[in-house]
């Protein structure tokens, strides 16, 4: 058996359970495993042992006495430093937020405190989410678990490295345009990005109001169901959040078995594709096609207009939801103002990195009266017709299958082109423009042994059927039983 | 040159809800300073707005009172500034989507004279919209402390269209605005409290020109006779201007109600790019016939429309209703006396002479006073029968209203009570009367009938002033009829 820190939610509640371990123990194992790797991996912004431990403790008074709750009861989890837990450190990775400490918990941090989850340490990401490495982050960049020379995608870099590196039993992060799956190929785990509005954003900072969305990164698609039992459903302090009957989405798994209809979109596999990426999506197909699933090409024709769609959109959003970190009345204030102008200036020219700047330009600059109309308005046009492209799809096929990402991990500091960067995103943004599911699964490594993740687009809300679909690969490989050396 | 002013007016409106537009804690005024707060009234990192319901309601209110089509679909947008005042550097409101269309205020202009009824007008108006209020900044010598209460306080932004020409139309505008805000029970309208603020655009044209002049906005006008003075000053300074040859500037400018003057605030050209967009955060709110319905069940009678129905259905001078129908308590305490007492009239001159003295020298609010419309209609239908005398009347109410008795048993008990006269007694007094009187005697039979008060006077003078006039009247004209 596995270490400790490298096993699953549902193997360690079992054991929990069955009282052969105690949520002290597994902490402890986990926070020992975090202390050993974080000089090398820089997965957390910070970590709370002492509170970890007493939320540790906790649980086993609980279990004692017959009041355990559910399998999260105990499990160490780690969240993205965008989602707001009551009184601890909330930074985005940003200078901007350096001090501050959140004094409320946001609706998925009090549904996994219900749940008896040991939430355990902040974990470090792309500044206020924006960025495709993890490299953008006031705190230094995360390394990846595989290659350490190597970055481990982002925005939500933290969450997939800690888990890869046994620091966290799983983690979550935020998908704005693929920061949830996209790590979660670099880094070999399961990445879930929920359709928009299952999952509230109460207490996540908002980066792309309209296309943020919280997720699980998990070791197993089963364990990415158990998160995802959790933290699903509607939630009255989100107008966005659906109204809608919550599954079980674990048991749901033995239930859903295929065979399913499942879609190639040619547009997902032309140029910029790695092609040992490329093969390694064809074996997965093959293996569906083996399984008796049948497999059609189908085409999602505005794909093309994704990228430039979505850097509308979210720097828009982006500029607006980032006013608000001014100086005023928390986060970092500058203490080179002469006036309460250059207060805004100074503090926000000091406070913030460049991309975050580089983002809140471009999104004021395509607002500007005059530009609305040709930029915004447009781009939200074209987004409905992004999203149409997957509906018509969904007329024939149940889920689609593309790469999670056109490239593996790429070296730290080797792509400093930000067009390069955003390139990164092309497999990833569109289902963000179209508020569907998607999860990434492990799918294979590349001949220098860094992991691909292969990428299953689903129907909205229809979650139960996509976590379905991705097991029924998983089952059928061993790639989520392997751990980097570390 | 002779010339026209234009005036359009902003007037903004806190409405009156328990909770804020956008969150579940307290609105209020008067509070230690920012302790009506919490995460997303600060804006704080990942807190999200929800709309309030009863805001909405009390605006698709104030939209039915004035007339308004209700936009079947109305959607948030963000409209966006630097301001230390706003907690999130961008305001949610309604940018080209309000949720009231059209509509009108109608105004009373000043009569001829106090008893005499104005001209009245109706000021179309262009749109009503939703947005949340903004801090408060307090400035020290050496700086600035921003209070947070207020911000996130439901507000209506209602604008008229460019219609109104003189500062009287003006004040009279905010006026009827002010009424039917307080009648719907949208808002208490307490200009210091901010509760009612106004900004006002004007412009000059020389009459008969229909081009439009260049419009100056006019800022801070934050009491009533403010708007009437700021306006009046402002039409003076750009006429002034023009018969300089000078140019009137597009800009913003600030008013000094205490000081009577203005100064510019900022110009066109330093005018915001607000980059409004809609807010992502909120969904658009669809407004069903129900909802309407329902809420234009709740709509009351508007003043304008009260001091219509008083007068024809009542009968009142113009006089007596423009005291009764301005404040919705009062014209339905009117109403419930008239219908108990059957006499509108004499409610009517109670409560303008009497009950409205004395609720003004006790400081007490109508609700507080402890004469019922009960009380006021028994009174009156004790003057009436002539049980009771006008002095005496007077007296039973100002006890009444101290102590809150019935009429009927002050009088009893303080004896003022017309006298439950003998019949035989009275008659034996006004058969006197008629005897020492000859002269008046002569004239009631020669046709003139208010001869007949002649004898009056010795009658009572027998009874000690306690007969019943009524008694008294009767039994002299069948003993005049018969002698």
């Amino acid at each position: 058996m596995s270490a400790l820190h490298f096993q699953t939610i549902a193997a360690l509640a079992d054991q929990l359970a069955e009282k052969k371990l105690s949520a002290k123990e597994l902490t402890q194992a986990v926070l020992a495993r975090t202390k050993a790797t974080e000089p090398r991996v820089h997965a957390f912004n910070f970590f709370d042992e002492a509170d970890a431990l007493f939320g540790a403790v906790a649980s086993d008074t609980r279990r004692a006495a017959g009041l355990a709750l559910g399998p999260l009861d105990g499990i160490p989890l780690g969240l993205k430093d965008v989602i707001a837990v009551k009184d601890q450190p909330l930074t985005a990775s940003s200078k901007m937020l350096a001090n501050f400490v959140s004094p409320y918990d946001a609706t998925v941090t009090t549904k996994l405190k219900a749940a008896g989850a040991v939430l355990h340490g902040r974990l470090n990401c792309d500044e206020f989410a924006m960025g495709s490495s993890t490299e953008n982050s006031a705190t230094g960049p995360t390394a990846n678990p595989w290659d350490l020379a190597r970055v481990p995608g982002g925005s939500s870099g933290g969450s997939a490295a800690a888990l890869a590196a046994g620091s966290a039993i799983a983690t979550l992060g935020s998908d704005t345009g693929g920061s949830i799956r996209q790590p979660a190929a670099f880094c070999g785990v399961v990445g879930l990005k929920p359709t928009y509005g299952l999952v509230s954003r109460f207490g996540l900072i908002a980066y792309a109001s309209s296309l943020d969305q919280i997720g699980p990164f998990a070791r197993t698609v089963e364990d990415a169901a158990i998160v995802l039992n959790a933290i699903a459903g509607h939630d009255e302090r989100d107008s966005t959040s659906f109204r809608t009957a919550i599954p079980d989405y674990r048991a749901e798994l033995a239930k859903r078995r295929g065979p399913w209809k499942l879609g190639i979109p040619r547009e997902y596999f032309g140029e910029g594709l790695d092609p040992e990426i490329g093969a390694a999506v064809e074996r997965a197909v093959a293996f569906y096609q083996s399984q008796g699933c049948e497999i059609r090409e189908v085409s999602l024709p505005h794909t093309q207009y994704c990228l430039d769609t979505y850097y509308i959109i979210a720097t828009a959003e982006a500029s607006s939801n980032l006013a608000r970190y001014d100086g005023i009345r928390y986060g970092h204030r500058s203490k080179n103002a002469k006036d309460v102008v250059d207060l805004y200036f100074q503090s926000r020219a000091e406070g913030f990195g460049a991309e975050v700047k580089r983002r809140i330009i471009l999104g004021t600059y395509v607002l500007s009266s005059g530009y609305y109309d040709a930029f915004y308005l447009r781009a939200q046009k074209v987004r409905t017709l992004i999203r149409q492209d997957f509906l018509n799809a969904y007329k024939e096929v149940d889920a689609l299958i593309t790469p999670t990402s056109p490239i593996p991990a790429f070296k730290l500091g080797e792509k400093s082109d930000p067009l390069a960067m955003y390139l990164c995103d092309i497999y990833t943004i569109g289902v963000n423009l179209a508020g569907l599911p998607a999860i990434s699964v492990p799918c294979g490594f590349t001949k220098s042994q860094l992991p691909i993740g292969v990428q299953l687009i689903g129907q909205p809300f229809q979650e139960a059927n996509l976590l379905a679909i991705a097991q029924a690969y998983e089952r059928g490989h061993e790639w989520s039983t392997k751990n980097p050396n570390l | 040159m002779t010339y026209e002013a234009v005036i359009g007016l902003e007037v903004h409106v806190q409405i009156k809800t328990r909770s804020k537009v956008f969150t579940r804690v307290g609105a209020g005024y008067g509070h230690e300073p920012n302790t009506l707060t919490d995460p997303v009234v600060l804006g704080l990192p990942g807190a999200l707005p929800v709309m309030n319901k009863a805001a909405l309601d009390a605006i698709i209110k104030a939209g039915l009172l004035l007339g308004c089509e209700i936009a079947p679909v109305c959607k948030w947008d963000r409209k966006q500034y630097f301001y230390p005042d706003s907690p999130k550097n961008y305001q949610i409101s309604q940018y080209d989507q309000p949720i009231c269309v059209g509509g009108a205020v109608e105004i009373e202009l000043p009569g001829a004279a106090r008893n005499i009824m104005g001209e009245h007008k109706k000021i179309p108006l262009t749109r009503i919209h939703l947005e949340e209020d903004v801090g408060k900044l307090n400035h020290g010598a050496t700086d600035s402390l921003v209070d947070y209460n207020r911000a996130g306080t439901p507000l209506m932004e209602i604008v008229s269209d460019p219609a109104m020409h003189s500062a009287e139309e003006a004040y009279a505008y905010l006026t009827s605005i002010r009424a039917t805000m307080i009648y719907g029970g949208i808002s208490d309208c307490d200009m210091e409290k901010g509760q009612l603020r106004c900004d006002a655009n004007i412009s000059i044209r020389p009459v008969g020109q229909t081009k439009l002049g260049t419009k100056v906005e006019l800022k801070n006008l934050n009491s009533i006779s403010f708007v009437r003075d700021g306006i009046e000053h402002e039409i003076k300074r750009q006429i002034a201007v023009l018969e300089r040859g000078g140019v009137i500037v597009q800009e913003t400018r600030d008013y000094d109600g205490m000081a009577g003057t203005s100064q510019s605030l900022r110009s066109k050209e330093e005018a915001h790019d607000y980059r409004y967009f809609p807010d992502p955060d909120l969904l658009p709110v669809e407004v069903d016939a129900a909802w309407k319905s329902r809420i234009q069940a709740e709509c009351p009678e508007l003043p304008f429309a009260k001091q219509r129905r008083f007068q024809a259905d009542y009968a009142l001078p113009y006089t007596l209703t423009s005291v009764l129908v301005w404040d919705r308590a009062l014209a339905d305490y009117f109403e419930a006396a008239a219908k108990l007492s059957g006499k509108p009239q004499a409610v009517g001159n109670w409560i303008a002479n009497d009950l409205l003295r004395e609720i003004g020298n006790a400081k007490i609010e109508l609700a507080a006073t402890k004469v019922s419309p009960a009380h006021l209609a028994a009174l009156v239908q004790l003057v009436e029968s002539g049980a009771v005398l006008t002095n005496a009347a007077k007296e039973i109410f100002t006890e009444m209203f101290a102590a809150g008795e019935m009429p009927e048993a002050i009088a009893e008990k303080r004896g003022l009570k017309a006298a439950p006269t003998d019949s035989n007694e009275l008659e034996q007094w006004c058969r006197d009367s008629i005897a020492a009187n000859a002269k008046a005697l002569a004239e009631f039979k020669a046709g003139k009938d208010s001869a007949i008060n002649a004898f009056k006077g010795p009658v009572m003078k027998a009874a000690k002033g306690k007969a019943n006039p009524k008694l008294v009247d009767e039994t002299l004209r069948r003993l005049l009829a018969s002698s």
